[in-house]
């Protein structure tokens, strides 16, 4: 017990809660910021004429299709390349919002797909204008099926967001990483880090399980 | 019924084709306060396009709706949606919103089309559900009611938007057959207190005992048209006749 | 000066090998993963209390901690610790192959609960112990109904799988950074690492699907089912 108390300890905290607030600075506007994205991206690929759809798909496609790492790169490494700097911090959250924004934007198009001809035909022939329709039948429903995907998309973005490391963002991996290079003592801090990430995930999935008992309807889940 | 009233809802020469396939080839037909005419003919004769042009959830390509003796503005969307409001529609499949009570069901249109407030559309909707016989099911989904209970829901939320007209869609063909009986009450109650329907129906006994007139529809026309006790008379050797009988020989096999 | 694409054509050889590893990294990881997958998913379905207990901490931690933060755990910490004598292309492939493992676990559980009860009773009536009654009746229509996911979980573990530079693999991600260190071409290097990325992306989820056609039983699909 007294080992937690030793410099080695007092260290490691100092580092991981600092990490750790840079963590969260990461991770806020990441999950704000992607599902915007998403929902204005999985909008357009649903309703607008092909060629914005297309356009739309492409997007959802490329990010997905490759990895954050890479992309990441590409943004702190490759755009000075043509005379673009961004900061550690500026990269990593813009690659953050733009790759989560594509994961969402697949949730999105999905809860919009699956919401039935019937619900619009019934709400047209109420006399329901198209807004009135999107409003209060559209989104209530596609909020329920689209919440389960785009809140686990937000549980993966905790977890990525240690690969701002390699950006050289100081965030939890990176402060832990320092210690674990200056000490040698890899397993004791990269277990405590892994129980910060543990903490945080979980406490996401209880407060997504939440949200789901909140809005849960009889008959009416995920897809 | 005074002839010089115009009819409340009139269709003139409607045509709609979908992909170069005509579905409906000039249909023109006018329906008249308190009247009752019932649409019947094979299935693909185009009674439910024809339904639907009429409120233009599907958009006709050429012809004229009326209301009230005006000819409907199909591009202004305010004009639409008062035609919509006027003539409500039962759909087949009910067409709940699944992710509202069977009360709210009912309140969301009149709050949002009606602008009725609050507490005067749920005093409205109760009463609906009442007189559908769904007082004890206000606050249940969609998903927790039986198909007939469903359709009954969808009767009241048409009926509280107090339409001038009603277009029935085979109101009972997605129905097990022992949930028609509740809705084919509540189409009679309706009947008796005079509303005006267009129903395209496989029923033989809504067609026999509420229909003032029968229409009946193939490939895209109204062949045929006439009183039931003219068109159904035996030995009057009519297609609503044939189609009928034909009906009878299959729910009879099934009973 | 060279031109960026020059550099680029010249180092492709140098990347492809690069891309060969990345390759193996993932059918490792992704093999590791599937027994692991569809052991632990037949334990948390019919295994006892403490077992179900075991494995679902199993399942949370590895879903719960990120991969990069694995890779330093067991390279640098634990498999030293160990005195495991594997280098880093194994090491990535059996940190990937656990991390998927728990993904998998879940895909195959979700697939077996799917399954109409009635087939594993079919089976017991039959004199079928459980054990040939998971292995022979319910494990092939669990993985077929699992191939869409799979798939899904083959383009994830890919992705992953670019991490494992931080440990010094030759894989994709590290041939191109030592280049671009060099060269000073970062932007075209790494996008053409992103058009191999998307290149296997496409190899995987097309000869899955392929598999997928394959082993499909005619009249037989679990969308039916649910």
């Amino acid at each position: 017990m007294m080992e937690l108390f030793s410099p080695f300890y007092q260290e490691l905290f100092a580092a991981l809660n600092r990490g750790f607030l840079m963590s969260v600075a990461l991770i806020l506007p990441s999950a704000v910021g992607g599902i915007c994205i998403g929902i204005a991206i999985g909008s357009v690929r649903v309703y607008t004429r092909p060629l914005f759809r297309r356009l739309g798909d492409a997007y959802a496609a490329l990010f997905r299709g490759t990895p954050l790492v890479v992309q990441l790169f590409i943004l702190y490494f490759g755009l000075p390349n043509i005379g673009l700097y961004l900061s550690p911090y500026a990269a990593a959250v813009i690659g953050f919002i733009l790759c989560s924004g594509a994961y969402q934007s697949e949730y999105v198009r999905g809860a919009l797909l699956s919401i039935r001809r019937g619900q619009y035909l019934g709400a047209y022939a109420l006399g329901l204008t198209s807004w009135q329709t999107i409003s209060s039948i559209v989104i209530p429903q596609a909020i329920r099926r689209a919440l389960y995907g785009c809140g686990n998309e937000v549980i993966y973005l905790i977890k990525y967001s240690s690969l701002a490391y390699v950006v050289t963002c100081m965030e939890l991996t990176g402060e832990g990483k320092t210690i674990a290079t200056e000490y040698f003592r890899f397993t004791e801090v990269f277990t405590v880090i892994g129980l910060y990430y543990l903490g945080l995930v979980t406490l996401a999935m209880m407060g997504l399980k939440k949200l789901e008992q909140l809005l849960y309807i009889p008959g009416f889940g995920r897809q | 019924m005074t002839i010089t009233m115009p009819p409340i809802l009139q269709v003139e020469n409607l045509y709609k084709s979908f992909d170069n396939t005509a579905i409906l080839k000039g249909v023109s037909l006018r329906l008249h306060q308190g009247e009752i005419k019932v649409l019947i003919g094979p299935s693909g004769s185009g009674k439910s396009t024809l339904l639907q042009c009429i409120n233009c959830l599907v958009q006709p390509d050429r012809g004229e709706i009326l209301l009230d003796g005006t000819a409907v503005d199909r591009t202004s969307k305010t004009s639409l949606c008062r035609l919509r409001q006027e003539v409500g529609m039962i759909f087949q499949d009910f067409n709940l919103f699944d992710h509202l009570t069977a009360l709210n069901n009912i309140i969301i249109p009149l709050r949002k089309v009606k602008k009725i407030c609050r507490r005067e559309a749920e005093k409205r909707a109760r009463l609906e559900l009442e007189q559908v016989g769904l007082a004890d099911k206000t606050e249940l989904y969609p998903a927790q009611l039986s198909g007939g209970q469903k359709q009954r829901v969808a009767m009241a939320r048409a009926l509280a938007m107090d339409p001038k007209a009603l277009l029935l869609d085979e109101p009972t063909s997605a129905l097990d057959p022992e949930l028609i009986g509740e809705v084919i009450a509540v189409i009679k109650n309706l009947a008796a207190r005079g509303m005006t329907m267009l129903m395209a129906t496989h029923q033989i006994s809504l067609i026999a005992t509420l229909a003032d007139e029968i229409l009946f529809m193939e490939q895209g026309s109204i062949v045929e048209h006439g009183s039931p006790s003219v068109l159904l008379a035996p030995g009057s050797n009519s297609k609503s006749q044939g189609f009928c009988d034909r009906l009878n020989e299959l729910s009879d096999g099934r009973e | 000066m060279q031109s960026s694409i020059s550099i680029v054509i010249d180092a492709l050889p140098y990347l492809l090998s690069g891309f060969f590893n990345t390759a193996a990294i993932v059918l490792m990881a992704m093999f590791l993963g599937l027994l692991l997958g569809i052991g632990i998913a037949v334990g948390l379905v019919y295994g006892g209390r403490m077992l179900r207990f075991l494995l679902g901490l199993y399942v949370w931690f590895f879903r719960g901690v990120p991969v990069l933060v694995l890779l330093f755990l067991f390279y640098f910490g634990l498999f030293p610790y160990l005195h495991l004598p594997i280098n880093a292309l194994v090491s990535v492939s059996v940190v990937l192959g656990m991390t998927t493992g728990a993904y998998q676990a879940n895909i195959f559980k979700g697939a077996i609960i799917a399954l109409p009860r009635g087939q594993f009773n079919a089976a017991s009536a039959l004199g079928m112990s459980t054990f040939q009654a998971i292995r022979t009746i319910i494990l092939p229509q669990a993985l077929r109904h699992s191939i869409p996911a799979w798939s899904n979980e083959y383009s994830i573990i890919l992705k992953d799988s670019a991490l494992a530079f931080v440990i010094g693999a030759p894989e994709i991600m590290a041939r191109t950074q030592f280049v671009a260190s060099r060269t000073y071409q970062h932007l075209s290097l790494y996008i053409v690492a992103g058009l191999l990325y998307f290149l296997l992306t496409w190899l995987g989820v097309t000869s899955l699907r392929y598999l997928e056609q394959k082993v499909k039983i005619p009249g037989y699909s679990h969308h039916g089912m649910r």
